[in-house]
């Protein structure tokens, strides 16, 4: 239930006239995400790792209490090289009711963006495939990329959010 | 601006759930021919609250048919009319419709209309026939005007009372001006424990937030012009006086506890654990300080340590609860089943006291009434066959529970005819399961958890279908529970649960493998050794220890955890002998660390489920230390050869 209406309003949020967007880097490109999923933001701190993870999977943390994944983009969508230094950032995001951390190389501005100014998505020449695309923004100093967080995270190449819509099924 | 009536709706909902669990367990131990007074009053107070919520709300279909209710419970009440069985199993079914309808309510679903017109009916017949006094239909129509409504022009105190039925509203603030109503208060003892009750039970008068709200407040529709008036419509009431005995056994069974959201309850909980952590953490910087002040340093966090660790205790002992929780709706069902099945049968609840964590006895309540409805249907024979056998013709159900060591155990044992060993091999053939004939009891026992087994001759309504104690292991297991059936041909069968005593904290054994730490359960352990490699056998490939006068399996921590490097040479390595169900195996770790209680966190709350891994916990050091669950660690076919 929770869920649902946290992603109602996340909805409402993204079709609505002006949103806000968290820009960081990823190697040498900008990108921004919807910052009413974000969370905290913190360094990098050493994870603990998970057997039988994909290399993207960093391991867990403990955020506060919370066993927290920690996915380096990075890696998944080999945009940079990832290194892990005392500049590396960790983007908390509330994502359907559950907390996942996602390194990026740094973390720039918060920028307001109105639905106008979103172009489409090229269909190629971006890391990330399309589907996870809200879109193109140009901001003074150039394009934002703007990743529809949601969907990405919670897709099947991620793979953290299978287990979870098995076991409902399962239990129903 | 609009008050979010949803709140008051929630605990208007939780409240008449309560009342009619009251209502049912009273109803059932109530004696036909002396009925305790004060069980009536019980019976008639929780009907009663939960009219008048109902009318508050405008909950119509749960206000007529209490209205009725009511009336039957005061005339019982009153010595004006004789309980029978009858009346019980009448009030017990509109305690259903009740539950129903406050489901459907809940749910937002369709009131099933014509159930509550056959409860109503069936509850007049009561009254007709008893020579119920003509005007009660009209009573009936006439509070349902006066519902939720107040008339400016009539103070609260003068509600009228010398008609019973009317007389009980007054605690709730609802006015009713019906002509030749106008007298003074004239109250009943169960009049001001009534409002007692109304006042606490609500929350709608004493809460400082809705009473706020109430004087500014049009949306709730039901004060016209006197905004202070529900605090004086419960007051006079409550001030009346009464049989002190009578107020005096509200109050205690009033007192005591409070309602609070389990979410906060399990924050409290966590937020205890990370203090636990940043003592540990201040415990290691006290070490380095020297001189006078880092002894007082020392000795304060000792006493900070030792406080904490009492607020854990006391934090973890708020989520559990009593068993007796899910054990009390079994009278009931065995009431009913038993009737239905045309069986004598008695219910005997031991341990009711014992104490489960909260998260379990709700996971529990399904498996346990598959269990217990098993026992009536297929357990207990039909009253031929017992008298036949020389039983007596009362079956015996206990339902158990009690706490051994680290576990709760409970049970449902019946004096029934027994499993039958050759009826479950015969259907196990047919399922085209892997049987033989020699198989010892227990395995066979074990052979109904297979999917889609029923020996049940017939298929019944109560049970048989064959869908169930699948679910019902599956279900047991998701708490950490196993389930035991112990059975002998003609005197009964025993199904014993086995529950950890709470999910949230274990005993630990800290061990190390390539510098990462790991958490292996304590009640897992057998021992811990460093092999001799006279010990170390090899077997098709395979490292077995001879250990214990047995061939151990050994499983690589390393490599099931899938740590790059090769692991350390086995001669140096520490076996971790463990034991789960039936079986046993040897875990190669690095080092042991030592031995620690480990609060469990969920690994799937944010991620998902690992294999081999239960779930993770936090270190003294804030770090995460994952939990290896045992029995999912090794795979069955891998440790298989070794018997």
């Amino acid at each position: 239930m929770e869920s649902v209406s946290s992603q109602e309003r996340i909805h409402a949020a993204s079709v609505g006239e002006n949103k806000e967007y968290l820009t960081f880097m990823l190697g040498e490109e900008q990108y921004g995400l919807a910052i009413i999923q974000v969370k905290e933001i913190r360094g990098y701190e050493p994870v603990t790792k998970i057997a039988n993870a994909p290399d993207f999977i960093k391991g867990v943390i403990n955020l506060r209490g919370d066993i927290v994944p920690i996915v380096d983009l990075r890696v998944k969508f080999k945009v940079s090289e990832a290194t892990y230094n005392e500049f590396t950032i960790v983007i908390m995001l509330n994502v359907q009711d559950r907390i996942v951390g996602i390194v990026v190389d740094s973390v720039s501005d918060v920028i307001n963006v109105t639905e106008d100014e979103v172009h489409p998505p090229p269909e190629f020449g971006v890391a990330f495939d399309s589907r996870f695309l809200d879109g193109l923004a140009s901001v003074d100093d150039g394009l934002v990329i703007l990743v529809n967080i949601e969907r990405l995270i919670t897709s099947e190449e991620i793979g953290i959010f299978d287990s979870m819509n098995q076991q409902n099924e399962g239990s129903v | 601006m609009s008050v979010d009536m949803n709140q008051f709706h929630t605990v208007f909902f939780e409240e008449s759930t309560e009342h009619l669990q009251t209502m049912e367990e009273l109803l059932l131990n109530i004696s036909t021919d002396a009925p305790d007074p004060e069980d009536l009053n019980s019976i008639f107070r929780a009907a009663h609250s939960i009219k008048g919520g109902s009318g508050i709300f405008g909950f119509d279909a749960l206000t007529g048919l209490t209205h009725v209710m009511e009336t039957i419970l005061d005339k019982a009440r009153n010595n004006e009319l004789d309980l029978t069985t009858d009346i019980v199993d009448v009030l017990l079914a509109t305690t259903d419709t009740l539950g129903g309808i406050v489901q459907s309510y809940q749910d937002e679903t369709d009131i099933d209309w014509q159930q509550i017109e056959k409860g109503k009916a069936d509850l007049e017949a009561i009254l007709k026939d008893d020579d119920a006094p003509t005007e009660m239909p009209q009573v009936s129509s006439e509070e349902e005007d006066g519902f939720g409504f107040f008339d400016d022009d009539e103070p609260v105190a003068t509600v009228a009372a010398d008609n019973p039925v009317v007389e009980d509203d007054d605690g709730f603030g609802f006015f009713d001006d019906a002509p030749g109503t106008e007298s003074i208060v004239e109250t009943t003892p169960a009049t001001s424990s009534e409002a007692a009750n109304e006042e606490q039970g609500f929350g709608f008068f004493t809460e400082p937030k809705p009473a706020k709200a109430i004087p500014d407040e049009e949306a709730f529709g039901f004060f016209t012009d006197e905004p202070s008036s529900p605090k004086p419509a419960a007051k006079p009431a409550a001030k009346k006086t009464a049989k002190p005995a009578q107020a005096k056994s509200t109050a205690t069974k009033e007192a005591g506890s409070i309602r609070v959201d389990t979410i906060k309850i399990d924050n409290v909980v966590n937020l205890v654990g990370e203090m636990v952590i940043t003592q540990s953490i201040l415990s290691m910087i006290g070490q380095e300080v020297e001189g006078t002040s880092g002894e007082k340093l020392n000795a304060t966090l000792e006493e900070l340590s030792r406080n904490i660790r009492e607020i854990q205790e006391a934090t973890m002992s708020m989520r559990m609860i009593h068993v007796s929780f899910v054990f009390n709706r079994f009278p009931r069902l065995v009431r009913d089943l038993a009737k239905t099945l045309n069986k004598k049968i008695d219910l005997v609840i031991e341990g009711g006291e014992t104490e489960v964590d909260k998260s379990m006895i709700e996971k529990l309540a399904d498996p346990l009434t598959h269990l217990v409805r098993n026992s009536l249907d297929h357990g207990i024979e039909p009253l031929e066959k017992r008298l036949a056998a020389g039983k007596p013709e009362v079956g015996t159900v206990i339902l158990r529970a009690e706490q051994r060591g680290g576990n709760i155990l409970i049970s449902i044992q019946d004096d029934g005819g027994g499993l039958s060993r050759e009826k479950i091999l015969e259907k196990a053939i047919t399922n085209g399961l892997d049987v033989d004939e020699n198989m010892p009891d227990e395995a066979v026992w074990q052979l109904i958890f297979a999917p889609g087994f029923s020996t049940a001759e017939a298929v019944t309504d109560v049970s048989g279908r064959g869908v169930g104690m699948d679910v019902v292991r599956r279900n047991i297991e998701a708490i950490q529970g196993t389930i035991d059936i112990h059975s002998t041909a003609g005197q009964g069968s025993t199904f014993t649960i086995k529950l950890p005593l709470t999910l949230a904290i274990i005993d630990g054994l800290c061990v190390s493998v390539a510098g990462e730490t790991y958490i292996i359960p304590l009640l897992n352990i057998i021992e811990s050794l460093q092999p001799t490699p006279q010990q170390i056998k090899t077997l098709a490939n395979d490292n077995v220890l001879w250990s214990r006068d047995a061939y151990w399996p050994l499983v690589c921590l390393h490599q099931q955890m899938c740590i790059p490097g090769e692991p350390k040479p086995l001669a140096e390595s520490i076996i971790v002998l463990v034991e789960v169900g039936k079986k046993r195996y040897g875990i190669i770790v690095d080092q042991l660390l030592g031995k620690q209680q480990v609060v469990i966190k969920s690994l799937e709350r944010h991620y998902r489920k690992v294999d081999g891994i239960s779930g993770a916990t936090i270190l003294g050091d804030g770090k995460v230390a994952m939990i290896i669950d045992v029995d999912n660690l090794a795979k069955t076919e891998q440790l298989s050869q070794v018997g």
